[in-house]
């Protein structure tokens, strides 16, 4: 099948050789044909995306057109969308309708984007695979059988069925760049500040950014483009507006720096071979390669997961039943039993699981052990990235280090489940951008190669997946 | 009260920053007062899903102006804390506050407040968002339902805390009004709206356990509140009962403490530094301009009174005790006459019969100058003070912009003429005069009877003279 490209789109709609009703349209069609499979969507929003379709064609005609006219675009549930239901994929969302849109949602239409729906995830964000969204598993386009990765699983499988042009993720600890690789699709994660957090629904506020998914590095870049800036409603968000989607691609006296921590133990040898052969490449065009040593990260999971567990303790204090969301009111005759039931029976397993752990790790006695320390440590992986980018454009290594893993075989393992992250973890404690493009495959499942770049440097980072993409070619079955 | 209690008090004042035109971190009118309920919120300081706070600038600079009034050290940089606990009336279940531990910094702390009774020294202030509001039916103890309205939350809130100086419950209501005289100077805090100062005490006996007080809404509250606490932890200790950690709630019906929760040990309000919100620098510089436009202080005003307008220092205390107060005085001074009648009118019989009445300065409705004009007329003796204060208290009673004397409403200094009128009253009361030879307090029944037969218009020094001398003369 070939693929839209979102920006071929887009110019297609402003000259007007192509309807963005229709383009609209033929994904819906796809969406019905294929999303009983793969399952990517929790909510499809056809009459509204219709409705801005034919809005779309009225611009048209005034020569109003945004960057991404009549673009089909698949929004993470857990960002918010007014009118919209937005549910995170957990029971005690289910029903809640936003009455305002995220930013970045926000952008998106004054560019002319078209939200088709909202994807899964694992609940609240908080997973690997999309397995613990309290709904349903959606399964990797590539294999069936297989995970499509996460916590966006929805919105990289979307893309890569060509369910969605392209879709908007979220990255907390990897949950942009690991359904990417898994799904063979181009995933960013921004600088932490780039991209503007206002509306996207809290799960480790100091760790995550909103970021692209798409089928290529131009509609990403085309897509980050257009959700960077700073915001004023988020105190956090400090990035300047970019275009990132001028290339000058060359690989010409580049300077990437390998980190063998990154081709750790768990690491699958068709992974590290694919991730080998492409560094090998772009040395080959005249980059210069060294294999370093970022000792720190060996630290990085364990400091990641008692940050994000402890924010979130307190992020989700808030699912109560009170005000909105569901609630179980059977029986409850004051507000403290009314609050347990309702967290009881609406939050799942894993997030129960992890608002424990953080409020185990917040408590008083124990909290220079764990969340002092963990900043500790997360003080220490930034410099050693900050050491590292003395010396080197980019760092390059493996997103994952395996393929998707089949259904069903890490959710009995929560620790295996965790290991997985271990690539993509750094990145996000360190604030940095990485991204993550497909570099081969293995049994038929995709394989992600990961570059990293110092804060704020996105132009930087996206030319040089450029390069590769250029090199390697968009990954195909 | 006496040391050997080992009485411990501290307070906790809660001020809304009720200067501010929008809320802490929000867009919302910080005048949540007469709205319905939750009509005065958004998705921000309802904490809707994917919302962020952003700081109200303003809030800073109000805080910091408090901070100079109270001689704090003001801090160069200060973050923000989530206070972590569920409650109905907070929004996110955790409050966004300040912090003194863990790398926390608070805007500012360890400064203090001069009182009659002594020094209070102020741990620390802290920038803060107000919760909602819960409504009960009857008493929070009865009620079969509570309502929550949020229109509050987010309301930005300056929390004061002390260090346990307090010498008793009415050195507290002192500081507490004198806390309120100093914020109504800066103009940061109107302590006549509802609510918008409230206090949390802190009370302990004989070394026992810490006992928090919540729900105070005022002034004469917290005085009326910690006496019944002491009374109550006095009387436990009396049957040998050991006092826990706990959180009583005041009543303000009932006017008793009731339990709230018994604490095990500190509450555990999982403190960590609040991520959406990046660290404030408050500059030197800033605070040095602020400290520029600092208007005069209930403290200085005091002093200047004394000098300006040579009234005593009792009565300039209790006149600049309220700002309002103050300003009335000084404005009605604009002629430079009278001050002592002015001062003490003000300061005793007006505040004396608001307080009596349960009305406030808002309720006079004459203007200052007008007061001035009638104390004049006193120094020149073509009234008696009794018939103007008593015209000035009808004014007040009855809300009216205008005095008001009956129709021969001149006062009655003649000789002859007062003479007169103890005649008649001596002729109707023979008992009372009897009883006078012998007992004083008759004396001021018969004033009394007098000053209601002249209504109220007879010389007060002369009708007493006549009349202890007629007595005398008599007996």
């Amino acid at each position: 099948m070939k693929m839209q490209s979102a920006w071929e789109i887009a110019e297609g709609v402003r000259k007007g050789s192509i309807s963005a009703v229709e383009i609209v349209e033929e994904f819906f069609e796809r969406i019905e044909k294929h999303d009983k499979e793969i399952r990517a969507f929790i909510t499809v929003s056809k009459d509204s995306a219709i409705q801005q379709a034919k809005e779309i064609e009225k611009k048209r005609r005034e020569k109003k057109l945004g960057r991404l006219a009549g673009v089909p675009i698949a929004v993470k549930d857990n960002i918010c969308t007014r009118g919209i239901e937005t549910t995170c994929a957990s029971k005690i969302l289910k029903g809640y309708i936003p009455p305002y849109d995220a930013t970045a949602v926000r952008m998106l239409k004054e560019e002319g984007a078209v939200i088709i729906g909202k994807t899964n995830l694992d609940e609240f964000g908080m997973g690997s695979s999309t397995e613990f969204s309290a709904f349903f598993a959606t399964k990797n386009p590539r294999n069936l059988n297989h995970v499509p990765g996460g916590s966006s699983g929805g919105s990289a499988a979307a893309v890569a069925k060509g369910l969605s042009a392209v879709a908007l993720g979220t990255d907390t600890g990897g949950s942009i760049r690991c359904p990417s690789a898994f799904c063979g699709v181009v995933g960013v994660k921004p600088t932490y500040g780039l991209v503007s957090r206002y509306g996207l629904i809290a799960y480790a506020n100091t760790l995550e950014q909103i970021g692209p998914i798409a089928n290529n590095v131009i509609d990403a870049a085309l897509l980050l483009s257009c959700i960077a800036g700073h915001d004023p409603h988020d105190s956090t968000s400090i990035g300047e507006n970019k275009d990132y989607t001028k290339f000058n691609s060359s690989a010409k006296k580049l300077k990437i720096g390998v980190p063998r921590q990154y081709f750790g133990e768990g690491t699958q040898k068709a992974v590290s071979d694919a991730v080998w052969r492409a560094i090998k490449k772009l040395e080959g065009e005249g980059a210069e390669v060294e294999e370093i040593d970022l000792k720190s990260v060996g630290y990085a999971l364990a400091s990641y997961y008692i940050i994000a567990m402890s924010e979130a303790s307190s992020n989700l204090a808030r699912y109560d039943g009170l005000r909105y969301g569901f609630q179980d009111s059977s029986g409850a005759r004051d507000w403290s039993t009314l609050f347990s039931k309702d967290r009881k029976a609406g939050f799942g397993f894993e997030v129960k699981k992890r608002i424990m752990l953080g409020t185990f790790a917040l408590s008083a006695g124990y909290f220079d052990a764990y969340y002092l320390k963990a900043q500790k440590v997360r003080n220490l992986i930034i410099q050693d990235f900050q050491r590292a980018f003395k010396k080197f454009d980019v760092l390059m290594g493996p997103t994952m280090p395996t393929t998707a893993f089949k259904l069903g075989e890490k959710t009995v393992d929560p620790l295996a489940m965790y290991m997985s992250d271990c690539d993509t973890v750094p990145a996000n404690l360190a604030g940095i951008p990485a991204a993550s493009i497909p570099c081969g495959s293995s049994n038929g499942l995709p394989i992600g190669l990961q570059i990293m770049a110092t804060p704020f440097e996105e132009g930087k980072m996206l030319n040089v997946a450029k390069t590769l993409e250029d090199i390697l070619g968009v990954y195909a079955e | 009260m006496k040391d050997d209690l080992g009485l411990k008090i501290g307070l906790e004042v809660h001020c809304q920053l009720t200067v501010l035109k929008t809320k802490l971190f929000c867009s919302c009118p910080s005048n949540y007062r007469g709205e319905d309920p939750n009509t005065n919120i958004c998705e921000v300081c309802t904490g809707m899903p994917g919302t962020l706070p952003v700081l109200n600038e303003k809030a800073v600079e109000a805080a910091v102006k408090i901070a100079l009034a109270l001689d704090c050290k003001i801090s160069e940089s200060m973050n923000f804390f989530r206070k972590n606990y569920f409650y109905p009336d907070l929004p996110k279940n955790f409050q966004i506050t300040q912090y003194d531990k863990a790398g926390g910094s608070p805007i500012a702390k360890e400064g203090l407040v001069e009182t009659i009774a002594g020094i209070i020294r102020i741990r620390r202030i802290q920038l803060e968002e107000d919760p909602g509001k819960l409504s009960y039916e009857g008493t929070i103890v009865s009620s079969p339902i509570s309502l929550v309205d949020y229109n509050r939350a987010g309301v930005a809130l300056v929390e004061i805390v002390t260090e346990p100086d307090l010498k008793s419950p009415k050195h507290a209501r002192e500081f507490l009004q004198k806390l309120r005289s100093i914020l109504e100077h800066i103009g940061v805090c109107d302590g006549s709206l509802e609510g918008a100062m409230r206090c949390d005490a802190n009370v302990s006996l004989f070394g026992g356990k810490r006992v928090e007080v919540k729900n105070i809404s005022s002034f004469k509250e917290v005085e009326r509140a910690l006496n019944f606490e002491i009374t109550r932890q006095k009387t436990m200790a009396n049957v040998a009962k050991a006092e826990g950690m706990e959180t009583r709630h005041w009543d303000d019906v009932r006017r008793v403490t009731v339990t709230l929760r018994v604490k095990e040990a500190e509450e555990d309000y999982r403190y960590f530094p609040e991520p959406d919100l990046v660290p404030i620098t408050i500059s030197k510089e800033y605070v040095a301009d602020i400290r520029k436009r600092m208007p005069e202080l209930p403290d200085g005003r005091k002093a200047r009174f004394v000098k300006q307008y040579v009234i005593s220092e009792e009565i300039a205390g209790v006149l600049v005790g309220e700002k309002l107060l103050a300003d009335i005085f000084e404005e009605s001074l604009r002629t430079r006459m009278a001050s002592n009648l002015l001062g003490s009118w003000l300061a005793i019989d007006i505040l004396g019969y608001l307080n009596r009445s349960e009305k406030t300065l808002a309720d006079m409705k004459f203007k200052p100058k007008d007061l001035a004009e009638l104390a004049r007329k006193v120094e020149k003796k073509e009234l008696t003070e009794n018939t103007a204060k008593s015209v000035v208290i009808k004014a007040i009673e009855q809300g009216k912009s205008t005095f008001e004397f009956a129709k021969e409403g001149a006062a009655i200094t003649d000789e002859k003429s007062i003479m007169d009128a103890v005649k008649e009253v001596f002729e109707a009361n023979p008992k009372a005069v009897e009883d006078a030879k012998s007992d004083p307090k008759a004396i001021n029944f018969l004033m009394g009877q007098l000053m209601k037969a002249t209504k109220g218009r007879a010389d007060h020094e002369l009708a007493r003279k006549t009349i202890e001398q007629a007595i005398t003369a008599g007996s």
